[in-house]
Parts: C-alpha cells; sequence; structure tokens
C-alpha cells in the first residue's frame, strides 16, 4: 500500500468500515511508515480539536449578543402576532 | 467571525428542569417577559453557531431571528423532551442551512494546498509532523482556540458545512446528505477533504518544534 491509498482509506480506517483484508493492508503499512502514523494521528486530533472547541452547546453565553437584534427578534414576534 | 464560540464568554447555564417547564408555560401563555428572557438567554449562543455556518454577520443575526421566529410558531409542538436549548440549537441549525440555500453560491477556492502531496511513486512529497500536544491540552490554550475556529471559518463554504454538519453537530452521514441535497457518497469524499484541509490549516500553529 502507498501513502496514498493509505490516506485514501484512512477514514474507513477510523470508521471500523475498512474490510479485511484491506485492513491487514493498511495496518501493515502504519508498522512500516511512521509519517502515515503521524498524519493518521493528526487526522485524528483535527476532529477531536474542532470538536473540542465548537461543540459545547450548554457552554457558557457569549457576552457579545447585539441588543438590536434582540430587540428586532421581539419585535418581529410582535409583529407576526398581529398578522 | 469574531471569535465568539461556546466557550468564550460569561454567563450562566441554562435552568432545572421545573424552571424550563415554568418558562415553557409563560412562553405558551405569550407573556412578553417570557419571550425577551427567552431571546436573551439563547441568541448569543444561536448567533455564534450560526456565524459558524455563515460567513457574512448579517446573514447569522437574519438566521437567528428566522430560527427564533419559527421557534416561537412551533412552541405548541414542542414536547419538552429535550431541554430549550437543545430544541433551539436544532432550529437555528436548520435556519442557516436554510440561509445558506437560499444564497447565491459564490465561487470556492481551492483546498488543494492544503491537502497532502504525494510523489509518482505514491510517497507523501513532506514527512507528517507529529504535534506538540494533544488535542485535550491544545484546546485549552486561547490562542488555539481562536486558530481552530479562523480555520473553520477559512475553509470553502461547501466543506465547511459538510465538517460542522458531521464534526460538530454530529449528524449522521445520510442526514447530512439530506440537509445538503447531496449523495452520502460526496458527504464522505467531502468531510474527509475538510478535514484534511484544517488539518492543513491548524498544523503550523501546532506543530512541534524541531529539537
Amino acid at each position: 500500500m502507498t501513502c496514498r491509498e493509505f490516506v485514501d482509506f484512512l477514514v474507513e480506517y477510523l470508521e471500523g468500515t475498512l474490510p479485511e483484508p484491506r485492513r491487514e493492508t493498511f495496518e501493515g503499512h502504519m508498522h512500516e511508515c511512521p509519517s502515515c502514523v503521524t498524519y493518521l494521528d493528526t487526522y485524528r486530533e483535527t476532529v477531536r480539536l474542532g470538536k473540542a472547541v465548537c461543540a459545547d452547546p450548554e457552554g457558557p453565553v457569549p457576552e457579545d449578543v447585539p441588543d438590536p437584534l434582540v430587540r428586532a427578534i421581539l419585535a418581529a414576534r410582535r409583529g407576526s402576532d398581529a398578522d | 467571525m469574531s471569535g465568539t464560540g461556546a466557550s468564550t464568554g460569561g454567563g450562566g447555564r441554562e435552568g432545572s428542569g421545573r424552571d424550563e417547564t415554568a418558562r415553557l408555560a409563560r412562553l405558551r401563555a405569550g407573556e412578553d417577559e417570557a419571550f425577551e428572557e427567552l431571546v436573551r438567554a439563547h441568541s448569543g449562543r444561536m448567533l455564534a453557531v450560526a456565524r459558524r455556518f455563515l460567513a457574512s454577520e448579517e446573514d447569522a443575526r437574519d438566521a437567528v431571528q428566522d430560527a427564533f421566529l419559527s421557534a416561537f410558531r412551533s412552541l405548541d409542538g414542542f414536547q419538552g423532551g429535550s431541554l430549550l436549548s437543545t430544541w433551539l440549537h436544532r432550529i437555528v441549525v436548520n435556519a442557516a442551512l436554510m440561509k445558506l440555500r437560499t444564497r447565491r453560491r459564490k465561487p470556492e477556492q481551492s483546498i488543494e494546498e492544503l491537502l497532502p502531496g504525494f510523489l509518482e511513486d505514491g510517497h507523501m512529497e513532506r514527512p507528517a509532523v507529529e504535534w506538540e500536544k494533544g488535542a485535550d491540552v491544545l484546546a485549552e490554550r486561547e490562542e488555539v482556540r481562536t486558530r481552530v475556529r479562523a480555520s473553520i471559518e477559512q475553509l470553502p463554504e461547501s466543506y465547511r458545512t459538510v465538517l460542522l454538519l458531521r464534526d460538530i453537530e454530529e449528524l449522521d452521514t445520510e442526514e447530512t446528505a439530506r440537509l445538503m441535497g447531496i449523495s452520502s457518497n460526496a458527504v464522505k469524499t467531502r468531510l474527509h477533504r475538510a478535514r484534511q484541509a484544517l488539518r492543513g490549516l491548524i498544523e503550523p500553529h501546532v506543530r512541534r518544534s524541531a529539537p
């Protein structure tokens, strides 16, 4: 397996959907190519980092809510009630 | 986008289940104050979500407004099976996607230079470099969080959207495909390229320095 093929099959490997015997070939490439192991690790860390930075629906509320936006929403509600 | 992710800023968390039920009853009774409390409590977080999807601040604010109006119309249908915040979160994601659909799509910048390059024999042109720390540790640093948010924003819209829906909103491939009006295979291909491009944008700022 080449590095190009390794990168192509990376998602299926991470999702556990890479069928045998390709999985075996994929893992064989990891034993001989430290760069691809690093690529896989940092790819996985990229996904984790994105989640950690963005995904916090119960986190603190940002402070910069524009008051005009709040007022516009409330005014629009009153407008739609009046329709 | 001005870096207002959910992890920044001060403010309170959502109230207890009893508070939620009481608030819902006041909303259903049409109490103006209850609506204002709801908007003030949730608009910041919803704006942060909309900004991730929409590059234009005006579009993001419109999406939040559309989301609230849609939520107000659907209040009677809200079963209370989830938190109000979770319900509103889903609604603002849909409103942002709707906004993306109705806007004229701009030509997208190529992401090829952010993807790994390969030699003719299939080896990587440049070996991958380890990162100085794991994601958990890096995510604690404000400059990294700002960089990651900016990098996500920097992705072309079609890649950013699929990455947000799959990796951040954690929708499955089929649901993402349905919402974006593309095939499941296109979602998989685009997600892989989006993650690689994001990795390429982040790497220079988190790579382990040479010893």
